[in-house]
């Protein structure tokens, strides 16, 4: 039974979510061998979840999780050796209870972050890995997110770990000469997962990626704060969440940035990003996740107060194209050029960008609307229904096809949402 | 590769062939024509409602003809594309770009390589 009420239950799911990645790095961190880490927390946790709600939750929760799961490890490591079968690990629980570490244990989860954004770890995995590894996400719903199917993902997981064994990726901070490079690639594996989150609207949050990205910006912001990149991406994230409660109507309808009812926005979630891009911004060092940060950031001015913040926003993204040229920016500038009535600048941006945007339903989505400003119904029609085909989303292929988003004014906005570049994934 | 996309609809979403037409029909021909200008269309067909089907098996020499689809299942099959893509991952990009995909499902398929005889 699923038991909400009883507190071993909540209290062994609450350490699930919240120590699983700082127990599995430090139940790895020498033998490097994740997968056979994974066996021996799951192990624990099942013990944990089948004792805690009639034997009461231990002092602490994440000390006894460790010792019971390092057992289980030096069990699971005596089997491979030997072939013997090892004591039951259940006889060993009370003794356990009294022989528990009441210190804090050590949060390694940084190096275990580095550990699988590692460069010898292929790029298109960094993300999946870091979910299931840090989070313990399990691997179908990972799949589901990354569209890829459940056995392939399981698949490059394995492999990901057994590379990760076998080729000896360190457990360690890399040296300072590196450590940008490797913090940047930890910020695109998290951008990656948010991506995959973003286009998830349904209400049930056992699927929410957007949150666990959220969970890890804030994790990578506080472990390694010396980076104002990493603040950059925790706002990023944090101001474009902030509108998820506005982006669909009572019918489950499309409801573009510049239609929402700004109200519905979290205001904690936007001052916990604006604070923290104002922080990033203090350290001087700008970067792309910054500038990302920024542009939403004026978005949401432009929804607060009215005013026409499309010039300062077509200098944003030139800035951020100076940086990271990606196909996201450069397709998000043509639709702030039409915002600023320059649509013959916008169209012909877009043109420069055909021949690598066949299937970028942004693309088509900015081109209906240029299109639609510029007097050429027939092409702007055309060009919405190749960009609502290439919708993977119900309600905003229905948007793209109603009469509405050719009609109105600025409502190409309809098809940008925030983090495109994530979705289409080129940072530079 | 070659990839079948077997589309399968609820009954509330084939029931929108009538009650939503242009609607529905607007999403299907959106889909159809991105994938026809991406150029992977090997071939395929949508198929008239369920109940237009008749269901033959012949059982012991026994012919049984009935009125109706060959299950009574909750999503009915509606239609199906075959094309060519690179791998799995892009058969699956553009399964979940079909309308269906979220009133109903896809299926997706390799279909058999050309036998050489």
């Amino acid at each position: 039974m699923r038991a909400a009420a009883n507190p071993g239950f909540a209290a062994a799911e609450a350490a699930a979510r919240t120590a699983y990645g700082r127990l599995l790095a430090l139940l790895s961190r020498h033998s490097r061998d994740i997968a056979a880490a994974e066996d021996a927390l799951a192990t624990a946790l099942a013990q944990a979840l089948a004792r805690w709600p009639d034997d009461g939750v231990p002092a602490n929760p994440d000390a006894w999780l460790f010792t019971v799961a390092r057992r289980a490890l030096g069990h699971g490591r005596a089997r491979a050796a030997t072939a013997l079968a090892a004591e039951p690990a259940l006889s060993l629980l009370d003794a356990e209870r009294a022989n528990i570490p009441q210190a804090d244990l050590p949060d390694e989860r940084l190096k275990l972050l580095f550990v699988c954004t590692h460069p010898a770890i292929a790029a298109r995995i960094q993300a999946p890995l870091m979910l299931q590894v840090v989070l313990g996400l399990d691997a179908a719903r990972i799949a589901a997110a990354f569209l890829v199917s459940p056995a392939a993902m399981s698949q490059a997981l394995v492999r990901a770990k057994a590379r990760i064994r076998d080729a000896g990726v360190p457990f360690t901070v890399p040296p300072p000469q590196e450590r940008p490079a490797r913090l940047a690639a930890i910020r695109t594996a998290i951008y990656a997962a948010y991506g995959a989150g973003w286009e998830q609207m349904a209400a049930d949050q056992a699927s929410d990626l957007a949150g666990e990205a959220l969970f890890l910006a804030r994790l990578l912001t506080a472990l390694a704060p010396d980076d104002p990149e990493n603040a950059g991406l925790l706002a990023l994230i944090l101001l474009c969440e902030a509108r998820r409660p506005a982006r669909r109507d009572a019918q489950g309808g499309f409801v573009p940035l510049d239609r929402q009812d700004v109200t519905l926005w979290h205001r904690t979630l936007i001052e916990e990003g604006e604070a923290a891009l104002r922080a990033a911004a203090a350290l001087g060092q700008p970067g792309r996740f910054q500038l990302e940060a920024a542009i939403q950031s004026l978005h949401n001015h432009q929804r607060f107060t009215g005013a026409d913040l499309s010039a300062p926003l077509i200098g944003l993204y030139d800035r951020l194209m100076d940086v990271a040229p990606s196909i996201g920016a450069a397709v998000a500038q043509a639709a702030a050029f039409t915002a600023a009535g320059a649509a013959p600048a916008a169209l012909a941006a877009l043109d420069a960008l055909a021949e690598r945007c066949g299937d970028h339903q942004p693309w088509w989505a900015t081109r209906a609307r240029v299109l639609a400003v510029l007097g050429d119904a027939d092409a702007a029609r055309e060009a919405a229904s190749r960009a609502a085909g290439l919708s993977h989303d119900p309600a905003i292929r229905r948007f793209l096809l109603s009469q509405d988003f050719l009609g109105f004014p600025p409502a190409w906005q309809a098809a940008m949402p925030g983090p495109q570049q994530a979705n289409e994934g080129e940072p530079a | 590769m070659q990839y079948a996309l077997i589309y399968h609809e609820t009954a509330a979403e084939l029931a929108r062939r009538d009650s939503d037409t242009s609607a529905y029909w607007g999403a299907w021909d959106a889909y159809m024509g991105a994938m026809g200008a991406a150029g992977i269309m090997r071939g395929g067909a949508g198929l008239l409602a369920p109940d237009t089907a008749t269901t033959l098996r012949i059982s012991n020499g026994d012919w049984q003809v009935e009125d109706g689809p060959f299950a009574d299942t909750k999503e009915k099959l509606g239609g199906f594309v075959v094309i060519e893509v690179a791998d799995l991952d892009a058969a699956l990009a553009w399964a979940a770009r079909a309308p269906c995909a979220a009133a109903g499902s896809v299926e997706v398929r390799p279909t058999l390589p050309p036998q050489a005889n």
